[in-house]
């Protein structure tokens, strides 16, 4: 039986020694190590961040407790600080988690920061795909104490909890980027304190103003009592699994330049990736005349891209089509063409396996004399996409049969 | 080479530990990576500890007059979990009939309260290393 079948039957100290051989070894060090990286196995992966002393390893203790009420196998990773001046650590988190070191469905490690900065270390994202590999259905990852930007966390787990409790700072603290901006979920700690109640209030008023992203959900907990701790595991259950992925580094080779991306495919399959005009000639235009469904593709000024569904497309020349305002009303596609006109359009049509990419330059129209019919049931539209086409591409045969 | 990874460990009733918490800090120093369990650990637990920790040692501090019963059940634990090679070193007050005794289970070093916090590192830094990890 392999060190990786041992740990995933349940064998603690087959668990250990793949931490210890990654810890060696590094990731790619170890078969048995390299295995398990590349499994696809997926637990909820739950990060606990925030200052020092607001009760992050009681409160990942008493998580321990009602995620092993609800029959989860637990793995929790602890990142301490190591001393700058003698790469000693001292990991005191597992002192206040020791109520279950009996129990065989637990098992937490510590791990030394190392000089990484960012609130972890730097084998903490491929350990948690280690205790993935090995059955757990939990990953608890409790990162050092953070000040305010320590943010790495969010980019590991399913949910960030970002813990605070009463004394670490008033509401400007908390305006403050960083460690503030990457909670999915955050936790007032100690709520039976003087001052919860506020700082409760503050994260209200702060997560009121996120433009970007649902509003994050603000609960209460007192862990040394266990109160609230069952709401928030109801939370980060249904919340869920939210890679879809291995979240590991490991073993992956990215291409940089276009000499290494050729060495993939050869010249040929790869030509430039903008062909020069040939115009909308009829071919296009019959094509057009039978797509009835548009992918626009735009950029805002700082080159963030989105995509967005358009109806079919009107020919006024070779030149020139014209996009008619969907009933959707989202005005992101309108935005970005005001900040950056390059665009990118894909029509597709029902049952065929081709695609017609159209790429140019947008402009939006306030009036004129084809805006009249454009609308839907025939009404006038608000206002138009103009595309000057710069370049037309076919995809033959190029989308699977079931589209 | 990874750096040594060691568990201090109170086991039994004893609630005076500002004696662990000095043997960590001075282990920090030497630059290990100490894990720290807290007061009142039993044999039990201190061996899931250091199996979960993966430690290549295990550091006792004992005040408690227990320590020919304490001591040697971890040892015994540690051969039972298949972690015999995990070294293991106490502290505290142990009169010297027993450190020949426990010298003579495998406690590899006994400190009392006439050891220096220099000659603990400097132990350290010698006699520990990271262990071979078996498959």
């Amino acid at each position: 039986m392999s060190l990786l079948d041992r740990a995933r039957a349940g064998d603690r100290r087959a668990v250990s020694r793949l931490l210890t051989l990654l810890d060696a070894a590094g990731p790619g060090g170890h078969p048995a190590v390299a295995e398990a990286l590349r499994r696809r196995d997926r637990a909820l992966v739950v990060g606990l961040t925030g200052p020092p002393g607001v009760g992050k390893s009681t409160l990942t203790s008493a998580l321990i407790a009602e995620f092993r009420r609800r029959d989860r196998r637990v793995a929790v990773l602890c990142v301490d600080p190591s001393s700058p001046l003698t790469g000693g650590a001292l990991l005191g988190d597992r002192i206040r988690m020791q109520r279950h070191v009996g129990d065989g469905g637990v098992f937490v490690r510590s791990m030394a920061s190392r000089g990484h900065l960012g609130g972890l270390s730097a084998g903490t994202p491929a350990a948690v795909r280690v205790m993935e590999a090995a059955g757990f259905d939990v990953v608890l990852v409790e990162t050092v104490g953070v000040g305010q930007s320590e943010v790495e966390i969010a980019a590991l787990a399913d949910t960030t909890a970002v813990v605070l409790a009463p004394g670490t700072g008033d509401a400007v603290q908390i305006a403050k980027a960083g460690v503030l901006e990457i909670g999915d979920v955050y936790v007032v700690n100690k709520a039976d304190r003087p001052g919860a109640a506020r700082i409760v209030r503050d994260l209200n008023a702060m997560t009121a103003l996120n433009t970007a992203s649902a509003r994050p959900p603000v609960i209460t907990t007192v862990a040394t009592e266990d109160e609230g701790t069952a709401a928030l595991v109801d939370e980060l259950v249904a919340r869920g699994i939210r890679r879809d992925g291995p979240t590991a580094v490991a073993d992956v080779e990215y291409v940089e330049d276009e000499a290494a991306l050729l060495a993939l495919y050869g010249d040929a399959a790869a030509p430039a990736a903008h062909n020069g005009h040939s115009g909308l000639d009829a071919r296009a235009r019959d094509w057009l005349a039978a797509a009835a469904l548009c992918l626009l593709a735009t950029a805002d000024a700082a080159g963030r891209c989105a995509v967005s569904p358009r109806g079919a497309a009107r020919v006024l020349d070779d030149r020139t089509l014209v996009l008619p305002d969907g009933p959707g009303g989202r005005l992101d596609a309108h935005r970005d063409v005001l900040a950056n006109p390059r665009v990118g359009l894909l029509f597709l049509v029902p049952g065929r396996r081709d695609a017609l990419r159209v790429g140019g330059r947008a402009r939006i129209v306030a009036r004129a004399p084809y805006l009249a019919g454009l609308g839907a049931d025939g009404e006038p539209a608000p206002s138009a996409i103009q595309v000057a086409v710069d370049e037309v591409v076919l995809y033959e045969r190029w989308l699977p049969d079931a589209f | 080479m990874r750096r040594v990874r060691v568990v201090i460990a109170k086991p039994g009733l004893d609630g005076h530990d500002r004696g662990a918490k000095v043997v960590a800090r001075a282990l920090r120093d030497a630059g290990l990576e100490v894990i720290y369990t807290g007061l009142h650990q039993t044999p039990e637990q201190i061996v899931e500890t250091a199996i979960q920790e993966g430690a290549d040692a295990i550091g006792l501090s004992l005040l408690s007059g227990a320590h020919m019963t304490l001591v040697p059940r971890v040892l015994d634990l540690l051969a039972a979990a298949d972690a015999a090679d995990v070294a293991v070193f106490c502290g505290g007050i142990i009169p010297p009939d027993d450190i020949d005794a426990l010298t003579g289970l495998g406690i590899v070093r006994i400190f009392t309260p006439s050891s220096s916090v220099e000659e603990i590192i400097a132990w350290a830094r010698a006699e520990l290393r990271p262990l071979e990890v078996a498959e």
